[in-house]
This record gives structure tokens, sequence and C-alpha cells, in this order.
């Protein structure tokens, strides 16, 4: 579907889209990356001001594997939009952090398309977001008619490190095959003040103590990956800013 | 030298008076015992003087006296408090001008840790995804920091926790997993142990530390705290329900606290008598 005029809020994949910041940028290139039978491949997206919205469509064919990960952070409006189709045994992974202050609106908005048997996909998504700062994520599994053997896990996490910081998270099945594996969790949550006290009772400063405990909950997200160092490193940067 | 001089301490929790006008002097070189039954408000006790959020002081004051350099959260500093030396039974009183006399519930609890405070803990909390080493170095470098001192590099920092390790003869490759996470509850108190070992605090209060153990890792905490604790310039207030841990760690003196106030002072005796005759008998 190729909609070329500005969403609004009653598209669901709009609801908490930024519309203001949107408007400019619309309609959005959509990039396609296609990985053939067999192959495999990998990206690392980290939003810049360059692209601030992105939207990708993804079609992986049987036996196929691609690794993405994402660093939504540092934007006053960053989106990123993804269309991922499974062929045959394909297996696709997400990883992906946003992070945000101020009054920033990030998001990542996903639809997995398992379209024949015996895919995987694994999508882990966290979010940490301070001030008035807005996360989210929605995520849609599809598992087409007939595709058995699907194997689809998404992990949605956000903290809130101010009361005023909102995460919206919509993990979404729609499954029409019958031996199905699909898991998901989502948790909106703060630190842990427990443990916050227990690293201040051993000499960690507030702040520091946060950024280690964040920094852990962030790693999930980029743990595997091939530059997982250098994404880790970027990551931290910005959660200095943060805390 | 008093080390901590607790006077007249009264605290709330969630609003609810626990603490009520609790009185305690610990002198250089002591260890002492507090025992008492459920609910006395032990925990809340040390989690008072290590100045844990929702627990509010009330009235009183605490005074410690750390041997250790302090620069204060700020660079700034702390200024001295002269201690009050008043109603509180203190057998052992200081003389005046040794040390600095700092006003322990004016600072936050990271710079309490860096002037020497440990707190041991009842259950000790799990961080996941942040490992013991990770989170030693951070702490042992922070209150470093604070001081004034030089950081440990990582090689400098993995010596010693090998070393505090083998002390309390806990698995060195138990410290490379996240904090706590996964550790059986005698495992958590020699972990705590260890920690101890690392920080070499000039005062410890450790709440509970034998309640889990077996007897031979009781033995093993004992030695270990012994070892890094039984110096002449520190001191430790170990809270405990049973007499076994002070067979292994002689106090100087055992307190009786009921009711958030300590209720009986005496010698390493009156912990037998409690065992044998039970809080109640004993206190009244
Ligand atoms: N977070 C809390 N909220 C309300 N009451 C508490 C809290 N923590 C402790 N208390 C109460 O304070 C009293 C003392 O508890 P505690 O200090 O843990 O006792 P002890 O360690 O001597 O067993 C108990 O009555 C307990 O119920
Ligand atoms: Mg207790």
């Amino acid at each position: 579907m190729t909609a070329l005029a500005l969403p609004t809020r009653r598209d669901e994949d709009f609801r908490y889209a930024d519309l203001e910041a949107l408007a400019p940028l619309w309609p959005v290139l959509v990039e396609t990356i296609e990985v053939a039978a067999g192959g495999s491949g990998a990206l690392t997206i980290v939003a810049s001001a360059d692209a601030p919205v992105r939207s990708l469509s993804i079609t992986l064919g049987a036996g196929a594997a691609f690794d993405l990960r994402i660093l939504n952070a540092g934007l006053a409006y960053g989106r990123i939009a993804l269309s991922v189709r499974l062929d045959d045994g394909a297996d696709f992974t997400l990883g992906a952090a946003q992070l945000g202050s101020a009054s920033e609106t990030l998001e990542i908005v996903t639809t997995v398309t398992h379209g024949a048997p015996n895919a995987t996909s694994r999508q882990t998504v966290r979010s940490v977001l301070a001030g008035h700062a807005t996360g989210t994520y929605l995520g849609k599994v599809a598992v087409a008619r007939g595709a058995d053997g699907t194997d689809a896990a998404q992990s949605v996490r956000a903290m809130l490190l101010d009361r005023t910081a909102t995460a919206n998270a919509k993990p979404e099945l729609e499954i029409f095959a019958d031996d199905v594996k699909c898991a998901h969790g989502c948790a909106v949550g703060e630190l842990d003040a427990q443990a916050l006290f227990y690293m201040a009772s051993r000499g960690v400063p507030p702040a520091q103590a946060k950024r280690l405990m964040l920094q852990a909950f962030i790693a999930e997200a980029f743990v595997g990956a091939a530059d997982e160092d250098a994404l880790t490193a970027a990551a931290l940067e910005r959660l200095e800013t943060l805390v | 030298m008093t080390v901590l001089h607790i006077t007249n301490l009264s605290a709330t929790v969630a609003g609810k008076p626990i603490l009520k006008g609790l009185s305690l002097a610990i002198g250089a070189g002591e260890i002492h015992a507090i025992m008492g039954p459920n609910g006395a408000g032990k925990s809340t006790l040390s989690y008072v003087l290590g100045g844990r959020p929702g627990y509010e002081v009330t009235s009183g004051s605490v005074t410690l006296t750390s041997p250790l350099p302090f620069r204060g959260g700020d660079g700034g500093g702390v200024s001295p408090v002269r201690p009050r030396f008043d109603d509180s039974p203190h057998p052992n009183p200081s003389p005046e001008g040794e040390g600095l006399n700092i006003d322990l519930l004016a600072l936050a609890p990271h710079e309490r840790a860096a002037l020497g405070l440990f707190l041991g803990f009842q259950y000790p909390v799990e961080i996941p995804g942040v490992s013991f080493v990770q989170f030693l170095r951070e702490s042992l470098n922070s209150q470093r920091k604070a001081r004034g001192e030089a950081p440990l590099s990582g090689g400098e920092f993995l010596k010693l926790a090998r070393e505090k390790a083998a002390l309390l003869k806990l698995d060195m490759e138990m410290l490379k997993r996240p904090v706590n996470v996964g550790f059986s509850g005698g495992e958590k108190k020699r972990a705590e142990m260890v920690q101890m070992g690392i920080l070499d605090p000039a005062f410890a209060v450790l709440d509970e530390t034998d309640s889990g153990l077996d007897i031979d890792a009781l033995r093993v905490v004992g030695d270990g705290i012994n070892a890094i604790m039984r110096r002449p310039d520190k001191a430790v207030l170990l809270i405990t329900h049973y007499q076994r841990l002070l067979d292994y760690v002689r106090p100087d003196f055992v307190h009786i606290l009921s009711a958030g106030r300590i209720v009986k002072t005496g010698g390493p005796e009156l912990a037998h008598r409690l065992e044998a005759e039970g809080y109640e008998a004993v206190a009244a």
C-alpha cells in the first residue's frame, strides 16, 4: 500500500507518531532489502538527523538470515518502520534500543510476516525514557496460513526514569497456522530502588549506579551483534546525557 | 576513640515509629553484637545508618569518627561536627580531639560508604546484568575517588578480588556472574563478606550475616570477619539472632534491642543467657 497522504492518528501505525515532525518528511521513501535464499545479511541503524524517519522493507528468501540492530536516540523525532517477510526457514533478528529525554518521540513499528513454514524471528526492544520523552514499539507478527513450525518471539521492555515519560508497547499476533510458537513479553518499569540503595551503600554515586543498571538493560538488545561494542559505546554515551 | 556514636535516635518507616530513642557508642577495636526479637528494629537501625530512602530520622544524632580522608560528593569537604558525649551508656568514652567527627545523617549513602561505613545486608539484592567484578570495581574506585585516592586498574582490582574471594572460600568464577543472581542464601552472605574484604571499611554493620549459613560456612564467614575487621582502628556492629556466630566472632559487648531501643547491655555471657532463657526472660 502506498499511502501518499500524510497519515493521521487514526492510522494504527501512527497512533503515537509526531505528525508535525513527520509532515515535512512525508512521503518517506521505502528502502528495500532482499536476501536471497540461503544468504545472510546484517545492518546497524544509528538514528541520525539526516534520516530521522526511515521505512524498510526486508524480504528473506528460504533459509536466509538477517540481523538488524537499531539505536534510536538523540533525535527530537525518530521513527523506524519495518516490514519483514520471511520465507521457509528464514531467520530474522531485531535488537533495538531507544533512549529518549526532553520531549523526544521515538518509535519503532514492525510487521514481521512469517509467510512460509519453519521461519524464526526474535525481536528485542529496550527503551529508556527520561523527562517528557515518549518511546513506542508497535510490533505485529503475522503468521500466514500453512506457516507451521513458526517460532516468533518479541521481548519489549521500557524503563521510565521520570514519571513524566511515556512508554507505549503493543506486541500483536495474527496467527493463521496451527503449529506455531509465539512468545511475547512486555513490561514497563522503573529502576529497582533496592538495587540503587544496595549500590549506593557500596559507594557508587546514584547517577553512576543508574548508568550501570541501564547499561545492562540496553545490552540485551545488542548482545550477539557483530558491532556490539561500538553500539554499546554509542548507547552509553547517550545514557550519560539521560542520567 | 569512638568510631560510632548514636545518640537518642528515633526513626520512622512509612510514618510508623520503629526506633525510639536508641543510644549506643562503639569504640575503636570493638565488636558489638545486637540481638533482639523479630521486628525489634535491628534491620531498621542498619538501614538508618546506611541512609536508605524511606527511613526517616525524627530525632537524635549519629556521629562517625573516620580514620579515612574524605572530600564529599562535591569535592567541597565535610565539615567536622563536635561529638556529643551525653547520656549514652558508653563503656569506653573517647577522648576529644582524635579523628574527624562527622555527622553521618547529613550524608548521602554513597558518601557514608566512602567514609568507611559498610552495610552487610540481611537480604542482599540481585542486580541482573551487572557482574560482581564490574560492580565492585566501580564501588571501590568511587570510594577511592571521594577520598582523593587513585583508582585501581583492572589488573590490580582483580588481584584484590581474587585474594578476598579466597579468604572467604568463594569461587572467583562466581564474581564474574551478575550480582547475587542465582546465588544461594549462603553464597550471598559469603559474597557480602568478600565485598567487605575488598572495600576494607572502618566500620561495618552486619545484619544477620549468619542466617542461611551451614556450620562450615559459618566458620569461614566468622574467620573472614575477624581477618578483615579485627583491627585496633576498626569496629563492627553485628546483628544476629543466634549465639553461634558469636563463638567465632567474640563480641566485646552484647546489646538487646527491643521495641526500638537498647534495653540491656552486657558482655558475651548475655548472648548465652539469651540463647538459654529467651528474650522475654532476659530483657524483663
Ligand atoms: N518498609 C516498611 N514498611 C512498613 N513497616 C516496616 C518496613 N520495614 C520494616 N517495617 C516494620 O518495622 C519493624 C522493624 O522491622 P525490622 O527493623 O526489619 O526488624 P528486625 O530486623 O529487628 O527483625 C517491624 O515491625 C516491621 O514490620
Ligand atoms: Mg532484620
